[in-house]
């Protein structure tokens, strides 16, 4: 029999975080930012049907980037979770932070205990009554939860998106406008990558390649959706051309 | 996530039943199911009954009222109580039988429909809500052996189609459908026979609200367990219309415009049956 190696626990852990770190970065980013009229979720996904973004339950959504079969795992079972909650108790106990923490748990738990991590990072969001009252929680693939305020990107590019949502995003925004922003965001990677290759400076913001509806998936979730829709469900898909509609708006 | 060992593909073996929560609670939480499948020995207390449900088919859609009396033998239990909910955007049901069951089984049905949706990002057609609310009315039978019945009426319209489809139940889960109209509980008698005269092909929806709302006072006329409408406290029946552009409750003013067009009728004429 092979004899075992010693490797430190420090070591294991590092590389099984470098490990799934790298998996998460090979895939396109996504973008939640929360405005005035809710919370938009936008991806950079041009399959209409694998979803990046879902409904979890009345006001929470799901987004992620990684490994689609990991994280639509994930998506089921925080479906199961809150159905089983709501269910059990009542729609207005299910809550983002306890499908967040419940999430943190799982990823905790796979990251040291299981063959290999998840090579995921998740955003759940819950759209309250006002804009303070929005909650997104982003949660890495080792079961570590950050609390966002306002907006977070994550994916391939999270660096640059994020830097690209901080310099525009302000409080009290429209849908269309945070749409906007969202797209842009996602669209910096692009520009820059466009201008290192054509060797002139990078514009900043949206300059370059331009991201088509088609390539988007977009999601909402909206805050006057029981008034305006008299539905407990917030969560609505855009179609391609309310997507364009919206990005066309502004331009 | 956890490891389980399955005997052939796991994911596979669990994708047959993974789009159900009805499924889904049945294996991991089966104390939170309305009905379970063994009661002890003994009388049962008298629970409270919901009574009249009518539906009908219209131009464009189907509408399902019901009224708002429960009873608990002969004593009337709640005024107030409401028997016709929207299952999802496009189909309602209503429910007559044990209140407390059937109130429970509504709840399960509309998440399990709701569920299903979220899971596989599209909705279940028509005839597979249908046999849905079919496996858990067969789930109650053996409450419903011991005196716990429900029974449902299930309508609904698939999108993209013109009319909407209408489907009763009997206690095992059998499912029928049904043309034009159908009605269920103590009443139904004879809110069918006012059904039979009042309603005729290619209604309107208003039309649909007042023939609805007529047999439903024809009900409560001869069936004491069925609640008239109530001009004192101005209670009317629970109305739903569902069209291709979803389930919708009709108003109280509307209803009440309705009500009182019939009563003032009634009282005119002076008739005795």
């Amino acid at each position: 029999m092979a004899q075992q190696f010693y490797v430190s626990p420090e070591q294991v852990m590092k590389d099984r975080a470098d490990f799934a770190r790298k998996g998460i970065a090979r895939g396109k980013s996504v973008v939640v930012l929360s405005c005035r009229d809710g919370i938009a979720l936008v991806a950079e996904n041009p399959s209409p049907t694998l979803h990046k973004i879902g409904e979890i339950y009345d006001r929470i959504a799901f987004a992620a980037v990684g490994k689609y079969n990991e994280f639509e795992s994930l998506r089921q079972a925080g479906v199961r979770y809150a159905d089983v909650r709501g269910y059990s108790y009542d729609r207005v106990d299910v809550t983002a932070r306890g499908l967040a923490s419940v999430y943190a748990q799982s990823l905790g738990t796979v990251f040291t205990a299981e063959q290999k991590p998840f090579e995921v990072e998740l955003a759940v969001a819950e759209v309250g009554e006002s804009e303070s009252g929005d909650h997104i929680f982003r949660l890495n693939f080792d079961g570590s939860i950050a609390d966002e305020s306002g907006f977070l990107a994550m994916g391939g590019q999270a660096e640059t998106v994020q830097a690209a949502l901080a310099a525009q995003w302000q409080r009290g925004a429209g849908m269309a406008q945070a749409l906007r922003w969202a797209v842009a965001a996602l669209e910096s990677p692009h520009a820059q990558a466009a201008a290192a290759a054509s060797g002139a400076p990078s514009p900043g913001g949206s300059g370059g390649a331009h991201l088509p509806a088609a390539s988007l998936e977009v999601a909402v979730l909206e805050r006057k959706a029981a008034a305006e829709r008299g539905t407990h469900r917030t969560f609505r898909r855009l179609s391609d051309d309310e997507v364009a509609l919206a990005l066309a708006a502004g331009s | 996530m956890g490891g389980q060992v399955g005997r052939g593909f796991p994911a596979l073996e669990a994708g047959g039943t993974s789009s159900s929560f009805f499924d889904h609670v049945s294996r991991s939480n089966p104390e939170l199911l309305p009905f379970r499948t063994s009661m002890g020995p003994g009388q049962l207390p008298a629970t409270p009954h919901g009574t009249t449900i009518v539906a009908l088919s219209f131009a464009g859609g189907v509408l399902m009222a019901g009224d708002r009396r429960a009873t608990m033998g002969s004593m009337i239990a709640n005024r107030h109580i409401e028997k016709v909910f929207p299952a999802d955007r496009h189909s309602v049901l209503g429910i007559a039988g044990t209140a407390g069951i059937a109130i429970d089984i509504v709840r399960l049905f509309q998440v399990e429909l709701e569920h299903y949706e979220k899971i596989e990002g599209t909705q279940l057609s028509l005839e597979g809500k249908a046999n849905r609310l079919g496996a858990m009315i067969r789930a109650n039978l053996p409450m419903a052996l011991q005196g716990l019945s429900v029974v449902p009426l299930f309508a609904g319209v698939e999108a993209g189609e013109p009319a909407g489809r209408l489907f009763s139940y009997d206690v095992t889960g059998g499912r029928y459908e049904e043309l034009e109209h159908h009605s269920v509980g103590s009443g139904s008698v004879f809110a069918r026979g006012a059904l039979k005269k009042l309603w005729r092909p290619g209604l309107s929806a208003d039309e649909a609200v007042a023939v609805a709302v007529e047999s439903l006072i024809d009900a409560s006329d001869d069936d004491s367990a069925t609640g008239g409408p109530d001009l004192v406290r101005q209670l009317w029946p629970v109305v739903y219309l569902v069209t291709a552009d979803g389930a919708a409750r009709v108003g109280q003013d509307a209803l009440a415009a309705v009500v009182e067009a019939i009563v003032a009728r009634r009282t005119a004429e002076r008739r005795e049956a």
